[in-house]
């Protein structure tokens, strides 16, 4: 509790400007930051670290995107060359010519965009009946769900396949989407994030009369945005990214996504040209990295605020 | 407006530990303050909010306006509650906070504009009305809190110590505010807090329990002249009852070594031992303590050692040991007006006021009554 100097006078205090609540909030980081001071070489060996990841994951990055400027002659000399010399955008034309790369794009988003629908809604639903509801057979339900998420994906994947192809749905969006839309690990992640919200808000919407889905979209979800958002990036990543299961159900442009369509790139050749390779994989990482981008400042915590004392 | 009876409502939450709430029996009227008290854990959350259908019956009845509420879910139960943690959603403004409930009961919108302008009237919320609970002082959402629970007009206020977060001043003037508020909508009322003081202030009458167990329900001023036992009367007064185990021989206790007369009707049915309660203002201060004869009788005065001194401006509370006693005797607290001083290591002298005096039996703790 500290409102005990405020409380009198708060009443006249109006919300600050922005530039000041910036300034304030910059303030206390320091402070807090300051507390976890320990010692210069506690901090170069953070420093160390922080270089020794970046290496591990920007080297390579920047190896692709240089790659995908290079000529073709360029890419296998030796010492490497670090810089396109000279820079070409031949690459990218030959990528989007020798395939049907707008064919591979649609279907990746459109795959993707259903799947990760799926998958959040579904999460989103279970995990709130499986937290917040009252049934009987509610934690037998829950083992279940979370037995799923111990069994790999790959050993589902010759019964799903049978499965699939038997119903004649290779080649067809739902035979790649449903498959992939089951949610245990959705559920998992927003079901705890759902028991971690204070009981007494949940209680008060109760008694306020609001009926399961009103409490649901009023009270339940705006206060569960960040782990939403969280879950949701992870699950667009990883939809965006699926490899087996979509190379597994397509065999042409009708179907197949980016991955498997670069993987189509790199088969055609006998020789493997890596220039548009290179560039269709630039390409296929730009959008999650905008997505990424954008929805990191949603990620926020803090958004009970006010709403329980602490 | 409702009337509630708890009708031998029991709470187990496990099989193995006694009871939370333990066969509580208890009639509140239409309208009437009734405030729920006890120390920590004795089950008085609990109670409310097996009231408001969050916690189940697990034996007995809880009636409102004479239905048994069993299996009527929490929002068809027309209870408001506030919590002791205030719980306001936190994505809503205030006022938005006020209207959910209507909205949820298809208020009508202009209906609800002007009970939810209508509360924040009554609590001075109109500034805020657009602000978020994290934008507000705590004091403030407790006002937020309490008009989600008015506007919407229910049976029955169910409220969860709803000042402890509060400092010291601005609990005072709510709890003056709730009372006040509750006399003019005149809506049944169940208040829990462990702070005696709001009880004793707040509520028509006062329900003390222990351990889930209801000990007494009385109005304020009973309970305090009549406690039915040691726990009651030792909860009940701030600073707390002297109690002091004593024996009785011959229509006498002795307090200290200091003779106590009884009335004959009640000495007749204390036993050998008893507990003799005096209330710190049951003494007063004798200059010459006289000596009552030579013999057994003893002194009537008891000399005290001061030893704590709690000037509180208008009037001074002293705490003492009977001079001579040992160390681990109980200490005596005496209220004195303004005008007698005393320091920490002085020796005054007091006598208990005549029928003043509390009796309980030594064995059960009840009191013994003429
Ligand atoms: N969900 C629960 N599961 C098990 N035991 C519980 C639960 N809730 C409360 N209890 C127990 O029931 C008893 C009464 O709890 P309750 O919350 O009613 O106390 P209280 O009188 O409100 O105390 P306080 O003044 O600290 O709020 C306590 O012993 C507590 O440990
Ligand atoms: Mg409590």
């Amino acid at each position: 509790m500290s409102t005990s100097t405020i409380v009198g006078t708060v009443d006249e205090e109006k919300t600050p400007p922005a530039a000041d609540r910036r300034r304030r909030r910059r303030a206390a980081h320091n402070v807090e930051a300051s507390t976890h001071n320990r010692g210069p070489v506690w901090t170069a060996a953070g420093y160390v670290g922080m270089v020794l990841v970046l290496l591990v994951v920007a080297v390579p990055l920047f190896w692709i995107l240089v790659t995908s400027f290079k000529e073709r002659g360029d890419i296998y000399v030796r010492p490497a060359q670090w810089w396109p010399e000279p820079a070409t955008g031949q690459n990218y034309s030959e990528l989007t010519t020798r395939i049907p790369f707008s064919d591979y794009v649609r279907n990746s988003v459109i795959i993707t965009a259903a799947t990760s629908l799926a998958k959040i809604i579904l999460g989103v639903l279970s995990a709130y009946a499986l937290s917040l509801m009252r049934f009987p057979g509610r934690s037998i339900v829950f083992i279940v769900v979370i037995a799923a998420l111990m069994v790999p994906n790959q050993i589902t994947v010759i019964s799903n396949y049978a499965l699939v192809a038997q119903l004649g749905w290779r080649n067809t969006y739902q035979g790649i989407i449903i498959p992939l839309a089951g949610v245990a690990f959705g559920t998992f992640l927003m079901r705890n994030q759902f028991l971690n919200l204070p009981g007494e808000i949940i209680e008060a919407a109760r008694l306020d009369g609001a009926g399961p889905m009103k409490l649901l979209w009023r009270v339940v979800m705006p206060m569960s945005w960040p782990t939403l958002v969280a879950f949701a990036l992870i699950t667009v990543v990883s939809e965006w990214n699926e490899y087996l299961w979509p190379f597994l159900m397509s065999d042409d442009e009708s179907t197949a996504t980016l991955p498997v369509g670069l993987t189509f790139l790199q088969n055609n050749d006998g020789v493997t040209n890596w220039g548009p390779v290179m560039a269709g994989t630039v390409l296929a990482m730009l959008p999650i990295l905008v997505l990424f981008l954008f929805l990191q400042r949603q990620m926020i915590k803090g958004l009970t605020a006010g709403a329980v004392k602490s | 407006m409702a009337t509630v009876y708890f009708d031998e409502a029991t709470r187990r939450f496990s099989k193995e530990d006694a009871p939370a709430v333990d066969g509580i029996t208890l009639d509140i009227a239409d309208g009437e303050f009734l405030v729920l008290v006890g120390p920590s854990g004795c089950g008085k959350s609990t109670t409310l909010r097996m009231l408001a259908g969050l916690e189940p019956v697990d034996g007995g009845r809880i009636l409102v306006d004479g239905h048994d509420q069993k299996g009527v879910r929490p929002r068809d139960r027309d209870i408001a509650m506030v919590f002791q943690s205030y719980a306001l959603y936190p994505n809503m403004s205030a006022a938005q906070n006020m209207a959910f409930a209507l909205d949820n009961a298809k208020v009508s919108r202009s209906e609800t504009r002007q009970r939810v302008a209508e509360a924040a009237k009554i609590l001075e919320l109109e500034p805020l009305l657009d602000r978020k609970p994290g934008q507000m002082s705590g004091g403030q959402r407790q006002r937020v809190a309490m008009g989600r629970a008015i506007v919407r007009n229910p049976k029955v206020f169910c409220m969860d110590e709803p000042l402890s977060n509060l400092d010291a001043k601005l609990r005072v003037s709510t709890r003056s505010q709730i009372a006040g508020l509750q006399r003019r909508l005149g809506i049944t009322t169940v208040y829990v807090t462990h702070d005696q003081v709001e009880a004793m202030t707040m509520g028509h009458r006062v329900a003390v329990l222990r351990d889930g167990k209801l000990q007494q329900v009385d109005t304020p001023e009973r309970l305090y002249d009549h406690p039915v036992n040691t726990f009651v009367a030792a909860f009940i007064g701030s600073p707390a009852i002297t109690l002091v185990e004593s024996d009785v021989r011959e229509g006498v206790a002795r307090v200290h070594g200091v003779s106590v007369p009884l009335d004959r009707s009640v000495a007749g049915r204390a036993g050998e031992k008893v507990v003799v309660g005096l209330r710190p203002e049951s003494w007063h201060v004798v200059e010459t303590p006289a000596r009552s004869g030579a013999g057994d009788s003893g002194t009537t005065a008891l000399a005290l050692n001061v030893e704590l001194v709690e000037s509180l401006g208008s009037e001074s509370f002293v705490y003492g040991r009977p001079v001579g006693a040992d160390d681990d005797a109980d200490r005596v607290t005496v209220r004195l007006d303004k005008r007698t001083h005393l320091a920490v290591g002085d020796t005054v002298h007091v006598e208990p006021n005549r029928g003043e005096v509390h009796l309980f039996d030594a064995a059960s703790g009840e009191r013994i009554e003429a």
